[in-house]
C-alpha cells in the first residue's frame, strides 16, 4: 500500500510543480539556515569531556582585600599562586591540578628547524589523568617530579611528528628556552572544546602543544599568557618579577571530586580554608567560596558566543514561517484535489487511508526538501568556516546533526501535512461529486 | 467597497485565512526585531573614533624587562622616526579598536566605590601624541610639558586630563565640566580639556552611549607607558610605514618581539574589529529577506488556490455586472484584511520576542517606531504578492457563468 501511496504522491507533485518546488524550497532554505545554525551552537556548546564532567569542579575562593576593584559578591575567576598551591598541597579532592598557560621558544637539535614558539601548558602531576589526556608514548611526570622541578615535559603527538617524524620520543631531550628537558610522554590527539580548562587564552580551537611541570617553569621564568586580575596597590602586576604579585589572581586549580558527597566536603573545606587564612589576616572578606562543576562553569563563563545564540533564534522564527507557509501551500494543494480524493472515497477508500496517502505526499516533500536543506546546510557551514572567529573551523556537520536534520525536516513537513490532510480526507464524496 | 460579503467568504475559509494571518504575524515579529539588532550593530559600526584613522598605524613590541623600559622607548622612538615617511612616532598605551589595557571605575571622591560613575578606558598617552592623533579640543585647553606625570603603578596619583564630550555629559550633566575632578580608588584627576570624539579600545563591549567614556592622561614614557607606539603618516604612505617600521623593529632593538597581531594601521584595526558585526548584519538582514520572500509566496501560492476554486463564483459577479477593477479590488481589499489581523498579532508576537531577547542579551525595548514601519512593509509586501492571482481573478470571462464545469 505504501508503494501505491508513494506512486500517487510522485503523480501529484509532478502534475503542479510550481507549487511543489515551492513547497520544497520552503522546507529547504527553512532547514538549511535552522540546521546551519543548531550546528554551530551544538559544536560550541558541546561537552569538552562527556562522561568525566560531572566530576570535574573549579573551586573559586575570594583572597580580594576589603577594598577590592572588583565590586560585586562573586569571588575571583582564578587562584593566586600562594592559594593554589597551599589547595594542592592540601590533597582534600580525588585529584587535584594548579595550572596556568604561557609560549615557550623550542630550540630544535636538528639544524634543520628554526627555533619556534608554541602554547605551552605549565601544570601539575594529576592534570593529564584527571582530564584524561590519552598517551601515545610513555605517561606524564608524578607529584615528586612537581615538587623537585623536574625537567620533565609531554608533548602533543603533532609536535612529535614535526620534530622526530611521529617516532616514540620519550626519553630524548628536547630544549626549551635554553633548558634541557626529558620528554617523558607523547599526547595522542586530544582537542578538548570549548578550552574549558583555562577560558582566559581563548575559549576555542586553542591547543597547547607542550605540558611542563608549573614549578619548573615558574623556576625558569617562562612566560605566561592569560589574564591577570589584580587588586590592592598592586595594580600594576608583573612589575619587577616575572609573574603577578600576591594580590593578583592568574592560575586554575581543578578539582576531580567523585561523587556529590566529597563535593559537599570540599566546599566546606574551601570555607574552613578560607576562615584559616583570614584569622592569618591573609583574607579579609568574610569566606565567599564557589565550586562549580564542568558543565555549570562554561555556562557561568557564557562561553558560547552571544551572536550565535541570536542565530539560532532568528533561524527558529525563519524555520516557523516556512512550516507555516507550508501549511498553507499544502493546504490549497489537498483542497484542490478535493474531486479526485471524493471518487476515491466514493470507490471504498476509507478516511484512514486518503489520510495516510496524503501524508505520504508531504512526508516525500520534507525528504526532499531535507536533502535541498542538507545542501544549503552543507554550504551555510562551509561559508561559517571560511570566518575569522576562532570557533570557525569547528563548524562540521557530525552524523547525529545529520540525522537531526532529517528528522527534522520529515518531521516538520510531515507536522505541516497534518492539518491539510485532516481538511481534504473530511470531504463529503457525494457532495462533490455532485457539484463536478 | 463592501467589506461584509468578504468578512463572510472569509469565514468560510478560517483556516486558509488563519495561515496567512500567523504567517504575516511571524514575519511581522521577526522582521521588526531583526531589523532592530541590524540598526543597533549599525549604529556601533559607525562610531566616530575621534581619531585620523586613516594616518595612523600602532606598532606593539614585548617581551623586554620592564625595569629596561625607558632604555627601549628611547631607541625605539629615535629608530622609527628616522623611518623615511614617518611624520611623527609616540608613545600611547591603548587605540581604538585594539587591546584594551587600562578600564577602571571611576568616582565623583575617593575610594568611593559604591556610587561607580562608570568605568572609563585611561589612554596613557606620551608628548606629542594628542597631535598626532589628531583630536578635536572642543574646551579647555592641551596638555603643556609639565602635564605629563609619571605613571608609578599604572596610573599617576595625579593628573590634568582630557575627557570626552560623551564622558563628561554623563558626569556632570548641564554643567561645565572643566576643572572638575573625578577619582580612581586614591588616584586623583582634574578636567582640563574637553574633546569632540574619542572611542575607547573596544567600544563594542559597553553600551551605545559608553563607546567614548575615555580619558587621555598625559603621562612620562617608561614604566606602563611603553612598548606601544602610534605612528602617524601621510595615508597614502601608512602601509608602507608600518611595514617598514614591522621590519626595522629587529634591527631597531634585537632584544625585543614585534607582537604581530597588535601592529597594524588603525583602518585594519578597525575593519577587523567590526568584522563580526558585519557579518551578523549580512546575516539577519539575508534571513529577513528571505523571510519575506517565502511569506509573499505563501501568500501568493493560497491566494491562486482561492482564485482557482472561485472562478465560477467570479465568472457570475462578472456577469451580473462586476467589472474588472471590481474583482481586482475585491481580492486587494481581502488581502488587505487579513493582513491587518496578521500584524496586530504580530505586534504582540514581536513583543514577545523582544523580552525574550532581553532576557538573553542586553537589549533595550523594542522602540515602538519600528512597529508602524514593519507594518507598511507587510502591507506593501501582501498587496505586491496578491497582485498577480487578483489581476489573473480579474481577468475571468463572464461567460464561466454559463459553462458548467
Amino acid at each position: 500500500m505504501f508503494g501505491y501511496y508513494l506512486h500517487l504522491a510522485w503523480h501529484s507533485l509532478r502534475r503542479n510543480r510550481v507549487l511543489t518546488a515551492l513547497m520544497v524550497l520552503a522546507i529547504a532554505v527553512g532547514i538549511g539556515a535552522a540546521m546551519t545554525t543548531f550546528t554551530v551552537l551544538h559544536v560550541l556548546s558541546g561537552d569538552p569531556l562527556p562522561g568525566r564532567s560531572g566530576e570535574l569542579y573549579y573551586p573559586q575562593i575570594d583572597p580580594q582585600d576589603a577594598r577590592g576593584m572588583m565590586p560585586g559578591p562573586m569571588p575571583p575567576e582564578q587562584v593566586t599562586l600562594i592559594d593554589g598551591m597551599n589547595l594542592l598541597r592540601a590533597k582534600r579532592a580525588d585529584r587535584q591540578a594548579l595550572m596556568a598557560g604561557g609560549t615557550v621558544p623550542i630550540q630544535p637539535d636538528a639544524s634543520s628547524f628554526d627555533p619556534f614558539y608554541v602554547e605551552a601548558r605549565y601544570t601539575t602531576a594529576d592534570f593529564f589523568a584527571m582530564f584524561g589526556a590519552p598517551f601515545l608514548y610513555g605517561h606524564g611526570w608524578s607529584g615528586a617530579d612537581d615538587e623537585a622541578h623536574a625537567r620533565d615535559v609531554v608533548i602533543t603527538r603533532q609536535l612529535d611528528d614535526k620534530l622526530f617524524s611521529g617516532a616514540d620520543s620519550v626519553g630524548r631531550a628536547l630544549r626549551i628556552k635554553d633548558t634541557t628537558f626529558r620528554i617523558a610522554g607523547v599526547l595522542d590527539d586530544w582537542h578538548p572544546n570549548p578550552h574549558f580548562y583555562d577560558l582566559t587564552t581563548g575559549a576555542y580551537n586553542y591547543y597547547e602543544q607542550v605540558f611542563l611541570p608549573l614549578q619548573t617553569a615558574l623556576e625558569l621564568h617562562f612566560d605566561k599568557n592569560g589574564s591577570n586580575d589584580c587588586w590592592g596597590n598592586g595594580t600594576g602586576g608583573m612589575q619587577g618579577g616575572a609573574y603577578p604579585s600576591a594580590t593578583c589572581v592568574w592560575l586554575q586549580f581543578w578539582v576531580q571530586l567523585d561523587s556529590p558527597a566529597k563535593a559537599a566536603a570540599y566546599r566546606q573545606f574551601l570555607v574552613r580554608y578560607s576562615e584559616e587564612q583570614k584569622a592569618l589576616g591573609r583574607f579579609q572578606r568574610a569566606p565567599n567560596v564557589r565550586l562549580r562543576n564542568l558543565t555549570q562553569w562554561l555556562d557561568y563563563n557564557g562561553v558560547v558566543p552571544g551572536d550565535v545564540r541570536l542565530q539560532a533564534w532568528m533561524a527558529f522564527g525563519f524555520l516557523l514561517v516556512c512550516l507555516v507557509n507550508t501549511v498553507g501551500l499544502m493546504l490549497a494543494k489537498f483542497l484542490r484535489r478535493a474531486g479526485e480524493l471524493s471518487v476515491r472515497r466514493a470507490l471504498g477508500a476509507s478516511r484512514r487511508a486518503l489520510f495516510a496517502q496524503l501524508l505520504t505526499e508531504s512526508g516525500v516533500i520534507g525528504i526532499a526538501g531535507g536533502s535541498a536543506g542538507l545542501l544549503l546546510a552543507l554550504f551555510g557551514l562551509w561559508m561559517v568556516r571560511h570566518r575569522t572567529s576562532d570557533y570557525a573551523a569547528l563548524a562540521h556537520l557530525d552524523p547525529a546533526m545529520l540525522l537531526v536534520t532529517f528528522a527534522l525536516a520529515t518531521g516538520a513537513s510531515l507536522l505541516a501535512g497534518v492539518l491539510p490532510a485532516w481538511r481534504a480526507c473530511n470531504v463529503a464524496p457525494a457532495l462533490q461529486l455532485k457539484s463536478n | 467597497m463592501q467589506i461584509k460579503p468578504i468578512l463572510a467568504a472569509l469565514r468560510r475559509h478560517r483556516l486558509a485565512t488563519l495561515l496567512i494571518a500567523v504567517e504575516i504575524a511571524l514575519a511581522c515579529a521577526v522582521l521588526c526585531n531583526a531589523c532592530f539588532l541590524v540598526a543597533r550593530r549599525w549604529t556601533m559600526i559607525q562610531i566616530n573614533s575621534g581619531v585620523d584613522e586613516s594616518s595612523l598605524a600602532v606598532l606593539t613590541v614585548n617581551g623586554f624587562d620592564p625595569k629596561l623600559s625607558a632604555d627601549v622607548n628611547a631607541r625605539m622612538l629615535t629608530g622609527l622616526r628616522a623611518i623615511p615617511g614617518v611624520q611623527s612616532a609616540t608613545l600611547i598605551s591603548e587605540v581604538p579598536f585594539g587591546p584594551q589595557t587600562g578600564a577602571a571605575g571611576v568616582t565623583h571622591e575617593p575610594g568611593d566605590f559604591k556610587n561607580l560613575i562608570g568605568v572609563v578606558d585611561f589612554v596613557l598617552a606620551g608628548p606629542g601624541t594628542f597631535k598626532a592623533l589628531g583630536l578635536k579640543l572642543v574646551e579647555g585647553r592641551l596638555p603643556q610639558p609639565d602635564d605629563y606625570r609619571p605613571a608609578t603603578s599604572f596610573l599617576p596619583d595625579y593628573a590634568q586630563v582630557l575627557v570626552t564630550r560623551q564622558w563628561a555629559e554623563h558626569a556632570w550633566p548641564g554643567e561645565n565640566p572643566l576643572g572638575k575632578s573625578f577619582w580612581c580608588d586614591k588616584m586623583h584627576f582634574r578636567v582640563m580639556g574637553v574633546v569632540d570624539h574619542y572611542a575607547r579600545a573596544q567600544p563594542g563591549q559597553y553600551d551605545l552611549g559608553q563607546g567614548e567614556w575615555t580619558v587621555f592622561t598625559p603621562v612620562v614614557p617608561g614604566g606602563s607607558l611603553s612598548g606601544t607606539y602610534l605612528l602617524r603618516a601621510r595615508p597614502q604612505d601608512v602601509q608602507r610605514v608600518l611595514q617598514a617600521a614591522r621590519a626595522a623593529v629587529q634591527k631597531i632593538a634585537p632584544d625585543v618581539v614585534l607582537d604581530q597581531d597588535n601592529s597594524k594601521t588603525l583602518n585594519d584595526l578597525r575593519a577587523n574589529y567590526f568584522k563580526s558585526d558585519r557579518i551578523m548584519i549580512g546575516l539577519l538582514l539575508g534571513v529577513v529577506v528571505l523571510m519575506l520572500g517565502v511569506t509573499a509566496l505563501g501568500i501568493v501560492g493560497l491566494t491562486s488556490f482561492w482564485v482557482a476554486q472561485r472562478r465560477k463564483q467570479i465568472g457570475i459577479r462578472r456577469a451580473i455586472g462586476a467589472t474588472r477593477g471590481d474583482i481586482l479590488r475585491y481580492f486587494q481589499t481581502e488581502n488587505f484584511l487579513i493582513v491587518t489581523f496578521g500584524i496586530a498579532l504580530g505586534m504582540l508576537l514581536a513583543f514577545g520576542l523582544n523580552a525574550v531577547l532581553m532576557r538573553f542579551y542586553e537589549l533595550p525595548h523594542l522602540p515602538l517606531p519600528y512597529l508602524p514601519v514593519g507594518a507598511l512593509a507587510l502591507w506593501g509586501l501582501g498587496q505586491l504578492a496578491v497582485l498577480g492571482p487578483a489581476l489573473r481573478a480579474a481577468a475571468v470571462p463572464p461567460v464561466v457563468a454559463t459553462r458548467s464545469v
